[in-house]
């Protein structure tokens, strides 16, 4: 058969989202609804420091009084905050010295997803960081990153461990009253990652944390934090699933990274939350803050690949105060059925001869909406400041929609900025170009995706690239290739 | 090899060839001539599988086989090429990627294994420099700001990478200048055996100086309306089509 825009349109709604399994693990999980009570609780379960405390409920009480932010281009039910249960861990003891301590349901869920623990031990030289409904199971190969003085751990233990540098840094990049759900994230986080690189040390491997929200009827918050001591590098991974449920879950999290002179940060995400039903039932609320701090000569360079949730809202950004200082954000969203996602990214130049690449690739399917806004700032002092723009739709179908929000201030007339944007359509004669060459509608699909996605796929880590790849070609077909 | 009987082909509505018959054995080359508009691609595409065309009445046999409900990718499995008039673009797959996803592809169809990645590079290499292709052109995106002659070029390469047993060049001669033309009809020549057939799709005879057809059918207004051997694209050259 030929391939008509009628059979694209009942493929891809046949798809089915390939995560949606829960385990049976049991978890403690606080009672729904939240009030300084249970900010208090969170904390105190996790036995934190009086300052960590007041810290929450800081931004707890700052919170109360904001509202939830309505400029995105996507319309969805604001999710009810007294609804939602902000604390759930799987109730086995959540500390671990080694796998073989790890409760084998919960391994299996590892396995389930791809990602055996074991496996990536072995093989692949990949620390990993687990986050299951918010809570840190395992970091691996913490002992190797050790001996450079690397430190790799869920962030509630270092706030209990190197509560100096979580002190000095943690809300300095994204203060905790910077909008609606960095304060919501900031009062209630139940656990994240951390990541400390000292002065000059090239970190020997990829740092990966898998996030996993698991129990229904809980939000997760989990929190970020990567520090770049001056002369360092680390490439970090975050992948993301969630199984399949009928209401919206809510995911909020921050991601805070500083990059000291002379450091570079590379920093991955792989998102596939839930992105709900054919018919736009359920699926993950992905509200999301990124920013990086770029001091003199250092480089931070986001890269995402976001196919997942049913709305999505987030915008990693890169504040250049350093001189020389560079920015890089390169994006691939994939929108199908009723996914909302309105993404991009901030660059803000501050210091002099400061770069930033903005590479957005948005590809739109079924009756999605997917959005491109940005904003490139560059101050008064940003003399020599350049910038780079492009942001590129493709469709498939005619019932989606493929939006473009660029901003541009600019303060500083020595200042380069250049923008370009395509939109494009799949058409007709290319499927049948390659049906022709004896290649089916799917993989047509998936190869014209990947070519449209090249640039941004190009700079992921090697061993998520292939991953990356396979997910955009699950994300808008029938089947799995 | 591939028996046309009484075809009628339908675009929007449109009658476009309206009752051709041809017939095309293992080891021939056939050309088919014809003005614009006389159906000509419209036939290419139809043999091909596009269903943006609608045969109204009469088959094609391939092989002994009706393939009216054989798939594009189905008929390509089979062994049916052809040769774009226009080649699509495909920006970001390099043309070395395009041609080892196809010959996968074929391959898995036909329940083999997938060719192994040194055998490719060696199979590519070697066609490549049939066509007088330069490595540094492999690793370009598919078409994207490709000249005409390379375009037309990358297509009977991809042609004698895939080996097929029925090839269809659709005015491969368009776009082409003259050290071009040569470069691919020698290409098709050397692809030309016994065991295979090829349909030249073309409005002008020069492209015939090159690849000899043993037959040479004229199309006009949807039907052959004449045919004969070689001679007959020399004869039409010299008179033109209102000669017919």
């Amino acid at each position: 058969m030929a391939y008509t825009e009628e059979e694209l349109k009942k493929e891809l709604e046949q798809q089915e989202y390939q995560y949606g399994f829960t385990t049976k693990i049991e978890s403690e999980t606080f009672p729904v609804g939240l009030n300084e009570d249970i900010v208090r609780s969170i904390s105190k379960k996790k036995n934190e420091p009086k300052w960590m405390t007041d810290w929450r409920l800081d931004a707890f009480s700052a919170w109360k009084k904001m509202e939830e932010p309505e400029w995105s281009n996507v319309t969805y039910k604001k999710p009810d905050f007294q609804a939602i249960s902000y604390f759930s861990a799987p109730k086995t003891n959540t500390k671990y010295k080694s796998l073989d301590e790890v409760d084998p349901e919960l391994l299996k869920t590892f396995d389930k997803l791809g990602i055996s623990i074991e496996e990536q031990k072995k093989l692949s030289g990949v620390a990993v960081d687990i986050v299951m409904d918010s809570v840190s199971v395992a970091t691996t190969f913490r002992e190797t990153l050790a001996k450079d003085g690397i430190i790799f751990c869920s962030i509630s233990e270092a706030i209990k461990d190197y509560p100096d540098l979580v002190k000095k840094y943690i809300g300095k990049v994204i203060p905790k009253k910077d909008n609606f759900y960095a304060a919501l994230n900031s009062a209630v986080f139940s656990d994240g990652s951390f990541c400390y690189i000292p002065k000059g040390v090239r970190c020997p491997m990829e740092l990966s944390t898998y996030f996993r929200i698991n129990q229904s009827g809980t939000g997760q918050f989990e929190r970020t934090l990567v520090i770049a001591d001056k002369g360092s590098y680390v490439s970090y991974l975050e992948g993301c699933t969630a199984p399949s449920r009928d209401e919206n879950q809510l995911h909020a999290a921050v991601v805070e990274l500083i990059a000291l002179d002379d450091a570079e940060i590379k920093y991955s995400t792989v998102q596939n939350w839930y992105p709900g039903n054919k018919h736009g039932k359920g699926g993950v609320f992905n509200f999301v803050t990124k920013r990086g701090l770029c001091h003199t000569n250092s480089k931070i360079s986001w890269t995402q690949v976001e196919t997942g949730s049913a709305v999505t809202w987030k915008y990693p950004s890169c504040i250049l105060k350093g001189d020389n200082s560079i920015g890089e954000f390169y994006s691939i969203a994939v929108t199908n059925n009723y996914q909302q996602a309105d993404t991009g990214t901030k660059m803000i130049h501050l210091g002099k001869n400061t770069k930033s690449t903005i590479i957005s690739k948005g590809v739109s399917a079924g009756k999605s909406q997917n959005s491109y806004r940005g904003l490139v700032q560059i101050g008064k002092r940003a003399e020599n400041a350049r910038n780079f723009s492009q942001c590129d739709s493709l469709l498939m179908g005619n019932n989606c929609g493929a939006h473009t929000f660029p901003y541009i201030e600019v303060k500083n007339k020595t200042a380069q900025i250049e923008h370009e944007a395509t939109t494009s359509k799949i058409g007709e004669d290319q499927i049948f170009y390659c049906n022709q060459r004896g290649i089916d509608v799917e993989k047509a699909i998936a190869l014209i995706v990947n070519g449209f996605s090249k640039e941004v796929l190009n700079n992921l880590p090697m061993e998520f690239a292939v991953e990356a790849q396979k997910l955009l070609e699950i994300s808008l077909e029938g089947s799995v290739g | 090899m591939l028996k046309i009987e009484n075809l009628h082909v339908n675009i929007d509505d449109k009658s476009i060839i309206k009752g051709l018959d041809l017939e095309v054995k293992t080891g021939e080359v056939h050309a088919i001539m014809g003005p614009n508009g006389s159906g000509k691609s419209t036939l290419s595409s139809v043999i091909a599988g596009n269903e943006a065309y609608e045969v109204v009445k009469g088959k094609i046999l391939y092989n002994d086989e009706n393939i009216e409900d054989l798939s594009a990718e189905e008929r390509a499995h089979k062994g049916i090429f052809m040769s774009f008039q226009y080649p699509v673009e495909i920006p970001g797959i390099t043309v070395t990627n395009f041609i080892k996803t196809a010959i996968n592809s074929n391959l898995r169809a036909r329940g083999k294994k997938e060719m192994p990645a040194n055998e490719m590079l060696k199979t590519i290499r070697e066609k490549a420099s049939l066509l007088e292709i330069d490595s540094k052109f492999l690793s370009r995106s598919l078409n994207e700001g490709f000249s005409g002659g390379e375009k037309k070029r990358n297509e009977i390469f991809q042609m004698a990478m895939l080996n097929p047993t029925l090839a269809i060049l659709d005015e491969t001669d368009s776009g082409l200048d003259i050290d071009a033309l040569r470069i691919v009809a020698s290409g098709v020549n050397k692809l030309k055996n016994k065991d295979n057939a090829i349909v030249v799709i073309t409005h002008y005879q020069r492209l015939l100086d090159h690849i000899i057809p043993d037959y040479v059918h004229v199309l006009q207004d949807g039907k052959i309306v004449k045919s004969g051997d070689k001679n007959l694209a020399l004869e039409l050259e010299e008179k033109g089509y209102d000669w017919i």
